[in-house]
């Protein structure tokens, strides 16, 4: 991985996603580690995310290299209209490593071409986020001491959601199988089904929540957003389908772990947080352990 | 029959005859080889008979002879384009299109939301479905389809 950047989850052999979750298992015991000491790396936030960017320079930090960058491009010269080329040339010549978070889709991709230092995506529209499907997928292994053929059941917005849809690649390699549930109008798009079937994957769908996560392994819950829905009405009959209640976990398997690449709003009652099951938290920590462990692996330092 | 299609567009002593491409899209054959911007001589007869397209066109182009990936070009939107290499007034050879892997700066990225649409960047994508023509932008990666396509 050494040099290479990371635009999308679908670039990454499984033995390089290995290599990543190793590393920030040994991250994990040792979390400060100085490795970076020396290296630079440039946050280049073009929308707010406030999280995924805490969530890299937390990482940044704890290896004890530096961060620059911006976290809003009305304030920067971007809004000056600088193409991204010429902002990427230029971040380049003063930083070791990119991170970046764009609204456009592709952007991530463009930069990787044009950057003379590696670039690390971290969110380019509705397109890739792949940093968050490697803290799933740590939060997985850590959770279930394996990846392969697991049950992974998802919840909410399937249709949109770019983080499911990532999730569903890269579990797809390790011969997962899935219940999707969602309202009619956010299903998950006939695009994964079919990729699915050509694997041989087994799936099921469903639209009703409680009943159908009992032999789960994983349960993925996803914001419901109002704006996705064309009739308000729409959202209101559903809105309340997808709360998942501490009762509801009555009967669910023993390892059974709820995830959630957060913020919620009220997909998860309150009254799960203090369920074993519940793990969308400490997923949030694993996010510091698997970014420290991508950039260590990029910069050669590992 | 015969001799009224050699009426309707006359026959070269030297150059390239493109025949079987869909009626509709004559013009985006002309606009992808850039036949709008070179000088030689150029006929085309447009809505002829056919019985795999229905409705064909013809263009034929004198003396110019295309590159394999030049021609190849234009495969997305004329799949089953024929061509005749034409030396003095005679077929000396003919050659089939085919639909290349990849394309770049030919068509538009549905995606108004995709790096390409929004700055100076090449659109390139890779063919995903050589039968209907569908193509996965290599930066956005949504799938534009036949259907939607817009040229450069
Ligand atoms: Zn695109």
């Amino acid at each position: 991985m050494k040099n290479k950047s990371l635009v999308s989850i679908n670039d990454l052999s499984k033995e390089e996603i290995y290599s990543i979750l190793d590393l920030a298992e040994e991250f994990e015991k040792s979390p400060n580690p100085k490795l970076m000491e020396g290296k630079v790396v440039a946050t280049l936030f073009y929308e707010p995310s406030t999280r995924t960017r805490l969530s890299f320079e937390s990482a940044v930090n704890r290896l004890g290299g530096r961060v620059i960058g911006f976290s809003e491009a009305s304030t920067s010269s971007v809004s000056k209209g600088e193409s991204l080329k010429d902002t990427i040339l230029t971040v380049a010549n003063y930083s070791d490593l990119i991170v970046m978070r764009h609204p456009i889709e592709g952007s991530a991709r463009y930069a990787s071409e044009v950057s003379p230092v590696p670039i690390i995506n971290a969110g380019d529209g509705a397109n890739q986020h792949p940093t968050q499907t490697l803290l799933d997928l740590y939060s997985i292994r850590k959770t279930q001491g394996k990846l392969d053929n697991l049950k992974i059941v998802m919840v909410g917005d399937l249709k949109y959601g770019r983080t499911v849809h990532s999730l569903l690649m890269a579990m797809s390699r390790f011969g997962a199988s899935f219940t999707f549930i969602s309202p009619d109008e956010l299903k998950m798009p006939k695009e994964y089904k079919m990729y699915l079937d050509e694997l041989g994957l087994k799936y099921e769908e469903h639209s009703e929540l409680a009943p159908n996560i009992k032999d789960a392994d994983i349960v993925y819950m996803t914001r419901v957003q109002r704006e996705r829905f064309s009739d308000p009405m729409e959202y209101e009959k559903v809105k309340n389908a997808y709360i998942l209640r501490n009762h509801m976990l009555e009967g669910t398997k023993e390892n059974m772990k709820v995830l959630h690449p957060l913020p919620r709003v009220n997909e998860i009652n309150t009254d799960v947080d203090t369920s074993p099951k519940a793990y969308y938290f400490t997923q949030a920590l694993n996010g510091v352990y698997t970014r420290m462990a991508i950039m260590a692996l990029i910069l050669g330092l590992k | 029959m015969k001799d009224k299609k050699h009426l309707s567009v006359s026959a070269i002593e030297n150059g390239t005859v493109i025949d079987h491409i869909p009626a509709q899209n004559l013009f985006k054959v002309i606009t992808i080889l850039g036949l709008d911007k070179i000088p030689n001589q150029i006929t085309f007869g447009t809505n002829l008979e056919s019985k795999l397209l229905g409705k064909k066109a013809i263009v034929k182009i004198a003396d110019k002879y295309f590159e394999r990936d030049e021609i190849n070009r234009i495969a997305i939107v004329a799949p089953h384009a024929k061509l005749n290499i034409i030396k003095n007034y005679e077929v000396a050879e003919k050659m089939l299109v085919e639909v290349p892997d990849q394309i770049s700066g030919i068509v538009k990225c549905v995606n108004p939301k995709c790096i390409t649409n929004a700055e100076d960047v090449t659109p390139k994508f890779k063919v995903v479905d050589k039968e209907n023509v569908s193509l996965k932008c290599h930066y956005c990666e949504k799938i534009t389809d036949q259907e939607h396509m817009q040229y450069l």
